[in-house]
């Protein structure tokens, strides 16, 4: 190489790494449990989120028994109830989806991915796992604590969060709180481990565009994450204040039941402010790793090279920078300046276009590719279609004049369901059936698949897309009973009971698939180091399952990018990223 | 909320040029490497932990800039009364100018393998931010003895909040200092020794910079309140 600047051969990571450089777990204590490296800790993130995910899943049946079967089931009252949404909702989006991404497949994916032999700093990375760890076990101490968990909802407002009336005002408010400022220090910890391999530790001859896509999305929501936790943080520990020492930051001079409270002068609009900087790009903080997965799933298993590869980097990156100009589009109905109103709309309809350049370019991905319809690629599959679902939604509520009737109804349970509930879920099970082959060594059983992705595509589908008729019927969310209403049909009610009839189907499935996750460890098919013929490096290593270390003595160079499928001339159809020879892979395709 | 904005700008700008310079342009597809392992731009040359220090800043200065625009926005409304200063506090912010100050000479005095005055160093740039943080402590008692408390009005509220804030940060500092300073008896300067006390001082000298704009802040932005709502008018 010529024209290097002095010195800079030592930013190159030398292809063997000292023995004691590594570090080295010396007990069984220190390899599984306090475990300093990504893997295991990816995989731990992954089982806690999937433990606590289990609770929300079961929150969902209760709640739409409520719905579907009102006054069957006496232990559901309108406090519960309340109770049960907000639970639900946090966890979900939370301590599940956020988790899992990031903690779980970035843990994973990232060093095995960019070539490194772990995270930069495995020490900070334990240390984020075991304080999410105690985030979830805050938050589900909330359910037995006097007076439950709040029922504040998950957007959890104030005033009325940290008000008698609410649910939960005693304890599970303060808990609620707490817990989520634990998993916004846990989460940095993490953040700044995987912002800093990718930036720091890539194998030789990986350059940012040589990257899987996969490792683009994540990257870019740890950037959004690393930036938007802040807010919901200022917010969480503001409202601690207030419950706690009696400041007034989100609480106005309010009476209540004739008394004046101790409260004056504070803003809760202050607190929409800050929660939704946080809550939207949160909606992409799940998204974008998704669209990288998800194309990384599209592109092994139609044996395609990725189309317009430059432009879905672009895109994930702009997509990124975008989504903190929105978040007052959840907060039209709280009023706000006319200019505002029209700032945020006009910007909510921009970020559609680099969303929908993704879309095109996935589907002209599979255009002519030779579509293996494997497990994973299934689940990309529906993903692509569920998400073009919400996502057309989203266009309709995105407008000020469309959103304002349609608020607070179950159109708008429908469309986050969609977008960002079913969706990322789809691709989290396509991940999970990817890559766990590597991680196990062993396929997951096929049948078992099969069953749990057409009951929970299907299922979904059953169970979220009436719902958008029954909220331009004007059925309010978060009710916990319809009650005597005139504009309700008799029809709606038997929707709703078929709604969670189907809502227990789709529950069922997925211990199907927890049971094959469990199952396959032992009695399924051996696996061999890549079983999809995929190029990235994370299927390149020595060992599989990868050993410690992931590379063996020497860390893999990379040559080439990450999609050379159907490669004319070469032994297999593919060139894997580390693959010296032979010249060109399938040039022509431009971005 | 105009000032996390304005943050966030500044970031993507600093982002999208960064991604422009490391090859964001480039054809990956078109790329045939087969001789040299190495085309374009690689992982910079900054040690990992300067790195790892300079992304918990910029997550540090998010948190600090959505802490501003609240305040912003609250200081915006009728029943605003800003509390008395009090003299203490600029006393505190001249102290830890001199830490600062004295972290930059043990970073110089490391460059020179000089033990003793890194060692002053060291310990005078500690010992600075442990006197601030009494006198931030002192300063919140004399308040609360002049009846301003947490809870009697929001200004008074986000002044313990943002002065906690910042002390935690500063105590979290010391901590970080005290184990470099427990690496000193080992006699020599070692790469590790020098790289950690660097990374101290970018801290210091980054809550520095944070106190210094919240000091602006608190002490000086109720007496320009007509210039925010001038700056703020057209959106009324
Ligand atoms: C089988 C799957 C699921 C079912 C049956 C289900 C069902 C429900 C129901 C019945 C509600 C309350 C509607 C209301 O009365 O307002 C709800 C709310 C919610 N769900 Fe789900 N859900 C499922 C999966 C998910 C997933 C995967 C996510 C992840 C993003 C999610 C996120 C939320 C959120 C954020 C809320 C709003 C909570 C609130 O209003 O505060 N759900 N869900
Ligand atoms: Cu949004």
């Amino acid at each position: 190489m010529s024209g290097m600047a002095p010195g800079a051969d030592q930013a190159i990571p030398p292809a063997e790494t000292a023995e004691v450089e590594l570090y080295h777990p010396h007990s069984w204590l220190t390899k599984y449990v306090f475990s300093q490296d990504a893997k295991v800790i990816g995989i731990q993130y992954s089982l806690t989120a999937i433990a606590i995910g289990m609770v929300a899943l079961v929150l969902s049946w209760l709640m739409r028994l409520q719905l579907g079967f009102p006054g069957t089931f006496s232990f559901i009252d309108a406090n519960t109830y309340y109770q049960f949404i907000t639970m639900h909702g946090m966890i979900m989006v939370v301590y599940l989806l956020t988790a899992l991404f990031l903690g779980g497949f970035g843990n994973y994916l990232i060093p095995l991915m960019v070539g490194a032999r772990d995270m930069v700093f495995p020490y900070v990375n334990m240390l984020s796992y075991w304080i999410y760890l105690l985030a979830v076990l805050v938050l589900v101490a909330s359910f037995f604590v006097p007076g439950g968990p709040t029922g504040a909802g998950w957007t959890l407002y104030p005033p009325q969060a940290i008000l008698s009336g609410t649910p939960g005002q005693e304890w599970g408010i303060i808990l609620m709180l707490l817990s989520l400022a634990l998993f916004i220090i846990g989460f940095t910890m993490g953040g700044l481990n995987y912002a800093v391999t990718v930036l720091q530790a890539r194998a030789r001859g990986m350059t940012l565009m040589r990257m899987p896509l996969t490792v683009w999305g994540i990257f870019t929501a740890t950037v959004m994450a690393l930036l938007a936790f802040p807010a919901l943080f200022v917010g969480a520990v503001m409202m601690l204040f207030d419950r706690l020492l009696g400041t007034s930051f989100f609480m106005p001079t309010l009476v209540e039941m004739g008394q004046q409270l101790r409260y004056g002068g504070g803003s809760p609009i202050l607190f929409q402010h800050l929660f939704w900087f946080f809550g939207h790009p949160e909606v992409y903080i799940v998204a974008l790793p998704a669209f990288g997965i998800v194309s990384d799933l599209i592109s092994t298993h139609a044996r395609r090279n990725i189309f317009g590869y430059r432009m879905m980097v672009w895109a994930i990156v702009i997509i990124g920078a975008l989504s903190f100009v929105v978040w007052a589009h959840h907060m039209y109905v709280s009023g706000m300046h006319p200019y505002f109103g029209f700032f945020f709309a006009t910007t909510t309809l921009i970020i559609a276009i680099p969303t929908a350049i993704k879309v095109y370019n996935w589907v002209l991905t599979l255009w002519r590719g030779n579509i293996h319809l494997t497990l994973p690629m299934l689940f990309a599959l529906a993903f692509i279609v569920t998400f073009v679902n919400g996502g057309l939604t989203g266009l309709f509520l995105g407008n000020v004049v469309v959103d304002v009737p349609l608020s607070d109804t179950m159109f708008v349970v429908a469309h986050f369901h969609m977008v960002m509930g079913v969706a990322p879920i789809l691709v989290i099970f396509g991940g999970i059936y990817h890559w766990y082959p590597k991680i196990t060594g062993r396929m997951m059983n096929e049948a078992m698949g099969q069953f749990h992705f057409w009951v929970t595509f299907l299922g979904a589908y059953a169970i979220f897309f009436p719902m958008h008729y029954l909220g331009l019927l004007g059925i309010p969310r978060r009710y916990h009973e319809l009650g005597e209403m005139s504009f309700v049909p008799a029809s709606a009610h038997d929707l709703n009971a078929f709604i969670s009839i189907v809502a227990l189907v789709v529950g069922f499935a997925q211990l199907v698939f927890l049971f094959n996750l469990a199952w396959s460890l032992r009695h399924g098919r051996l696996a061999g180091g890549n079983p999809w013929n995929a190029t990235t490096l994370e299927w390149q290593t020595p060992e599989t399952p990868p050993g410690h270390g992931n590379w063996g003595k020497e860390l893999p160079v990379v040559y080439r990018w990450a999609y050379d499928y159907s490669v004319p001339g070469a032994e297999q159809d593919y060139l894997p990223q580390n693959h010296p020879g032979p010249a060109r892979g399938t040039a022509g395709t431009a971005a | 909320m105009i000032v996390t904005l304005l943050f966030m700008l500044v970031l993507a700008a600093v982002a999208g040029w960064w991604l422009l310079k490391h090859g964001l342009g480039s054809r990956p597809w078109l790329e045939t490497d087969p001789a040299g392992p190495l085309p374009g731009p690689e992982p910079s040359l900054l040690p990992e932990a300067k790195l790892g220090l300079g992304v918990f800043l910029t997550v540090a200065a998010a948190l600090l800039a959505m802490l501003v625009s609240s305040y912003l926005m609250r200081m915006d409304m009728e029943d605003w009364r800003p509390l008395p200063w009090p003299r203490l506090l600029w006393f505190n912010t001249g102290v830890l100018v001199l830490s600062s100050v004295a972290l930059h000479g043990a970073v110089a005095a490391a460059r020179r393998e000089e033990m003793a005055g890194l060692r002053r160093g060291l310990l005078a740039g500690g010992a600075g931010a442990a006197v601030f943080l009494v006198g931030q402590l002192l300063a919140w008692r004399q308040l609360s003895a002049a009846g301003y408390r947490l809870s009697t009005n929001p200004a008074d509220a986000f002044f313990y909040l943002v002065t906690a804030v910042h002390g935690l940060h500063v105590l979290g500092g010391l901590v970080a200092l005290g184990r470099t300073v427990a690496r000193l008896p080992d006699g020599r300067v070692t790469q590790r020794l020098r790289l950690s006390v660097e990374l101290c001082a970018t801290y210091w000298h980054f809550l520095l910079l944070a106190w210094l704009v919240l000091f602006a802040l608190l002490a000086f932005s109720p007496s320009f309140l007509w210039l925010y709502e001038i700056c703020t008018a057209p959106l009324r």
